[in-house]
């Protein structure tokens, strides 16, 4: 199958990880991205071993986030080599970068420099919040932008201290909207010939992505997220939304009609709580009833009982359970990706599924430099 | 600015947040976007999500979601209105649908059928997990995805037993997919189905944790103090102060300890130790943090550039010149001229803000205006 950015070249001066998963949803879909790195060093993340788990020199965090680039080594602050990367530039389609404010001006590839060298580039670049006001020169980091932007208070029981997600979710977010911005930047430039300059920052992201609950609290009183006092999954649900406690594990249950879930679980003592309203104003009273009731059973008694009457409930899952569940293996979500024989690391693939095909790319993450050779002859540097 | 999908028509036949957060995205960013909704009941987000904040009659979650939409009520099961949808399908340069698996073949607007009726239109889809497998004809619903996925393991503490994340992450993320997919899409003429589901989107993110549980085999450990990711050493996660919490992202301690100056925290010069030994560190620097102010840490810790901040609540931080620098909030009016705050946009083009001024609509408030238009082309 072709792939929708096949042809498309991407540079990347990005490091960690909001800028590189950008690059490699990109490459994913086809483009051709490489990775501009200082020698020697190169992509911070390399260093960066989660769990002390390393490949062929660099973390597996690095392959993981890397797989499908190549790499150029090259100094910036080396007229040479700043005038090989310029003719590089001068050719690319794309360009990336999260370096804090003001470093790229200083290299001398900000976007007017830049623009003047190739018009049609689409430059695109990831700031921790925003270039401008106080917080510009605050290292833009995930844990940072979760506490400047309320998500800590979302997560969690009511009486806790803030609770921060436990996956780098800003990063995330803010690396997803990257993506977006340079896919549509490529539209309009497909349409008419123009590049663009594309901005984004992790605050910015991770408030998007609370955009509902920023909503209701921007144009009503005392909406702040508040917790659930137990069995907290969302700070806007009412009961019975949450995970509770049952004789052999955890059940999740999301919303639904409380009549419903009264005659399903043979609970009159919910019925009660029929109304909407008192679903949400009462919520702490019906998940303490709830979490009382729910332990005396295991779990596949109440999802048994849930399921046929299509309640929203399921099990929940470890990943060694989710790994040898016959739903995760339909998926085929795995994917190795080999950077040379013995150096393979297995993966998840890209989520997004084109002409009903995954995309399935095994090529791993590149050693530092290990593209110089190639690239300087295929671009002419 | 020519915003980039100008002149893009959007059918959208979904409901509630993951595909909807998608086609809010694409409306952003220039496309027209027009909800195809259940004639009686509409978008089920209007009433049945978090239907107790009330915005403009509808949930003010659906008010948020479906900003510069437009919207066509329609029963499906009428030949009438589903040959009205048909000749919309004929203009439309993408459809986008959320149903559980079958429902759209059943509607005859399935991908097929639609390649039948027009060959350019992409056609983009999410469902809860996957079209085929066991669990394809599950609920698609964010807490049970997110149960389903490993992630309620990732958050809060390893004696919490399970914690989900409080946003529903699974249906955004879906959606954010499913906006790249067809994005990607509209650079090529190749590619006309697109799929993406909520399951999936969350291994994707959770892919680094995945993949080293692929090359070992072993649950994560949460930690017990402060924990705030499975992954990092000591001193990453949130202190309370004498007046809030500050939060410290990665650093080293043998430096803290001396800009601290805490001998309980000089024990632990060895890097190798901070991610072993991480609640024993974590509980040291939590006793001493406790003592102070978070303005008084901050005045230590952020001249010598280590990683740290102070923890707000939505009420401070909409307060704080930091926000108010980013112009993250704009006002939105309905077809009715009632007016509401929400968030624009967070991607910049060409150095603007992506604005839009119009609010989410009521139930079938482009009928007339959609026929009118379908009766001119």
């Amino acid at each position: 199958m072709k792939l929708p950015l096949e042809g498309l070249t991407v540079l990347e001066f990005s490091q960690y990880l909001a800028g590189p998963y950008a690059g490699l949803r990109l490459a994913d879909l086809g483009a051709r991205v490489i990775k501009v790195e200082r020698p020697k060093w190169g992509d911070a993340c390399r260093q960066l071993a989660t769990k002390n788990m390393w490949a062929d020199g660099d973390s597996v965090l690095f392959h993981t986030i890397n797989r499908n680039k190549e790499s150029f080594a090259a100094n910036l602050k080396d007229p040479e080599d700043l005038a090989r990367v310029k003719k590089l530039v001068a050719q690319a389609d794309v360009l990336t970068h999260n370096f804090r404010p003001g470093i790229m001006d200083r290299i001398g590839l900000d976007y007017d420099t830049v623009k003047a060298i190739n018009p049609g580039i689409v430059y695109a670049e990831v700031s921790g919040y925003g270039k401008v006001g106080t917080w510009r020169d605050k290292p833009g980091q995930d844990l940072l932008a979760q506490s400047f932007s309320g998500l800590v208070w979302h997560s969690g029981e009511g009486d806790q201290p803030p609770v921060p997600f436990g996956v780098a979710v800003a990063d995330m977010m803010c690396g997803t909207h990257l993506a977006q911005g340079i896919l549509a930047a490529l539209v309009r430039k497909k349409r008419s010939g123009v590049g663009a300059k594309v901005e984004v920052s992790l605050l910015e992201s991770i408030l998007d992505m609370q955009f509902e609950g920023l909503t209701a609290h921007l144009n009503l009183d005392n909406q702040t997220p508040k917790r659930s006092l137990s069995n907290n999954a969302h700070p806007y649900l009412g009961a019975p939304y949450g995970v509770y406690q049952t004789a052999d594990g955890f059940i999740a249950i999301a919303m639904g009609c409380m009549k419903k879930l009264a005659d399903a679980l043979e609970y009159p003592a919910l019925a009660a709580f029929e109304d909407q309203d008192r679903c949400f104003a009462e919520r702490d009273e019906i998940k303490q009833l709830l979490a009382d009731y729910l332990i005396e059973q295991p779990t596949r008694y109440w999802l048994d009982r849930l399921t046929k009457v299509d309640f929203w409930a399921s099990e929940v899952l470890n990943y060694q359970q989710l790994t040898s569940s016959e739903a995760y293996k339909a998926l085929d979500m795995e994917l190795s990706a080999t950077r040379k024989p013995g150096v393979a690391i297995t993966t998840t693939r890209c989520p997004i599924r084109l002409n009903g095909q995954a995309l399935k790319s095994e090529k791993g993450a590149p050693a530092l430099g290990s593209g110089n050779a190639v690239i300087e002859k295929e671009f002419g540097l | 600015m020519s915003l980039p999908l100008s002149g893009i028509k959007i059918l959208d036949f979904s409901q509630f947040l993951s595909a909807p957060s998608a086609t809010l995205r694409l409306a952003d960013l220039g496309a027209e976007v027009l909800k195809v909704e259940h004639h009686q009941k509409g978008d089920l987000s209007r009433s049945i999500y978090a239907s107790q904040i009330d915005i403009a009659g509808s949930s003010a979650f659906y008010q948020a979601i479906n900003r510069g939409k437009q919207s066509l009520s329609a029963n499906l099961k009428d030949a009438d209105d589903l040959a009205l949808v048909k000749q919309l399908i004929r203009q439309a340069d993408v459809v986008v649908s959320n149903f559980r698996p079958g429902v759209m073949q059943r509607l005859g607007l399935d991908f097929e059928s639609i390649q039948a009726i027009n060959p350019n239109a992409i056609y983009a889809e999410i469902s809860g997990y996957g079209a085929t497998g066991p669990w394809a004809d599950k609920p698609g619903q964010d807490l049970l995805v997110q149960a389903l996925s490993g992630a309620l393991w990732m958050t809060g503490a390893d004696s919490e037993g399970p914690v989900p994340m409080g946003v529903a992450v699974a249906d955004i993320l879906a959606g954010a997919q499913l906006a790249q997919g067809i994005l990607a899409a509209l650079l090529c003429d190749e590619t006309k189905l697109v799929q993406v589901s909520m399951l999936e989107s969350m291994l994707d993110f959770q892919f680094e944790p995945l993949t080293l549980f692929y090359q070992d085999g072993e649950e994560l450990s949460r930690g017990e103090v402060n924990p705030a990711h499975p992954l990092v050493a000591a001193p990453y996660g949130l202190y309370r102060t004498t007046n809030g919490y500050l939060a410290l992202a990665m650093g080293a301690i043998s430096t803290l300890a001396e800009l601290l100056d805490s001998d309980p925290l000089r024990v632990y010069q060895d890097r190798g130790e901070w991610f072993a030994k991480r609640d024993e560190i974590k509980q040291v620097l939590a006793d001493l943090l406790s003592t102070n102010t978070t303005e008084h840490w901050l005045a230590i810790l952020e001249p010598a550039d280590i990683w740290c901040a102070n923890v707000l609540d939505w009420q401070q931080l909409l307060e704080h010149d930091g926000f108010k620098v980013l112009d993250m909030v704009q006002t939105v009016v309905t077809g009715q001229g009632e007016r509401y705050q929400t968030t624009r946009c967070p991607i910049r083009l060409d150095g603007q803000l992506i604005t839009s001024a119009q609010g989410a609509p009521t139930l079938g408030e482009h009928n007339a205006l959609t026929k009118a238009k379908l009766q001119e082309a």
